[in-house]
């Protein structure tokens, strides 16, 4: 008797008004605040990317190519994502197994281009502190490659659920909700790669 | 409980593999777009695109900010399914996305006002 209505109140705790899980709406209200994170921290690199008086400033040091690369990769990575929620949702585990590794794979490539990328500026003698442009640029990229780093770990423990066999159809949701988390990473990157890198590269 | 039954509680049914796929050549074609205005504004084909570089200058940062806002839309419409999902989730990205907005350009005018004034010089 206990049990059960223990098992109902767990049940029960998942439904709200709206028809739809609790839980995807407090990642989609967690998603609304992070959008005003990652806009003051635009704000203050648009604010500061021109003072570089001591030190390089953008058109010093940013490289198209590379970032182009790793923006590649980013897109790549939502497009595997939604396949792999795809398979999850189709009850093929084969198919979520592979488009969630492949996800994984992008996300640790990223960080890798990420941490090449903060070195390479570093030895060309931009430090977090030798000018505003700096300070603001290490920090904006900083936190969106940690957000990078947190959903790759969110989707790392989500893969070791489907390689126990631990996901199906039912529980798809879990994927879709650290799908989400990573589909916002992406969009804040689709922001940060023409405002942050092309635009500073202005004449 | 069936997965459908389950897509229906969460509030959309699942999308196709074709339109993901879709979406996912849009997506590429944009950014694409992206690089392209930029090396024919001011890279390596600046040189040889000639009437179409002093044409495109001007715009640089409006088509950029468009072809951004393009692939933004994609990404939340069909990739976060904001498309088939309940109206709600929609409204609290939507405000979340005016506010981060207002912000933006709040903190940008507040600056470019106080550089204005002499006592910004002053070294806090």
């Amino acid at each position: 008797m206990s049990s059960t209505l223990a098992h109902d109140d767990a049940h029960a705790a998942h439904h709200t008004s709206l028809p739809v899980d609790n839980r995807k709406l407090a990642i989609w209200t967690f998603i609304g605040s992070e959008c005003l994170f990652f806009a003051t921290l635009i704000s203050t690199y648009l604010i500061y990317k021109d003072t570089h008086a001591k030190g390089p400033g953008p058109k010093d040091i940013f490289e198209v190519p590379l970032v182009t690369a790793g923006t590649a990769v980013l897109l790549f990575s939502s497009f595997f994502v939604v396949m792999a929620l795809n398979g999850a949702q189709e009850g093929n585990r084969k198919k979520l197994l592979g488009w969630l590794g492949a996800t994984i794979m992008c996300g640790l490539f990223f960080l890798g281009m990420q941490v090449y990328e903060f070195n390479h500026f570093y030895h060309l003698g931009l430090g977090y502190t030798t000018n505003l442009f700096g300070t603001s640029f290490y920090t904006l990229t900083g936190f969106h490659g940690t957000h990078v780093a947190i959903g790759t770990l969110w989707l790392m423990t989500v893969f070791k659920d489907a390689l126990k066999g631990r996901m199906p159809p039912a529980k798809a949701l879990n994927l879709e909700l650290a799908a989400l988390y990573w589909h916002f990473v992406d969009v804040v990157w689709i922001i940060i790669f023409p405002v942050v890198y092309l635009m500073s590269l202005r004449s | 409980m069936s997965a459908h039954d389950n897509a229906a509680q969460d509030g959309h049914s699942h999308t196709s593999a074709g339109k993901y796929v879709q979406i996912a050549v849009i997506l590429f074609a944009l950014t694409a777009l992206e690089v392209l205005l930029y090396e024919v504004s001011y890279g390596e084909l600046s040189h040889a695109a000639g009437g179409l570089t002093a044409a495109l200058e001007p715009w640089f940062v409006e088509i950029l900010l468009i072809l951004s806002a393009m692939k933004f839309w994609f990404v939340a419409m069909f990739y976060m399914h904001l498309k088939q999902d309940i109206k709600p989730l929609s409204w609290v990205f939507g405000f979340s996305l005016v506010i981060a907005s207002v912000v933006i350009v709040a903190m940008i005018i507040l600056f470019a006002y106080t550089r204005g004034l002499f006592w910004a010089d002053v070294p806090w």
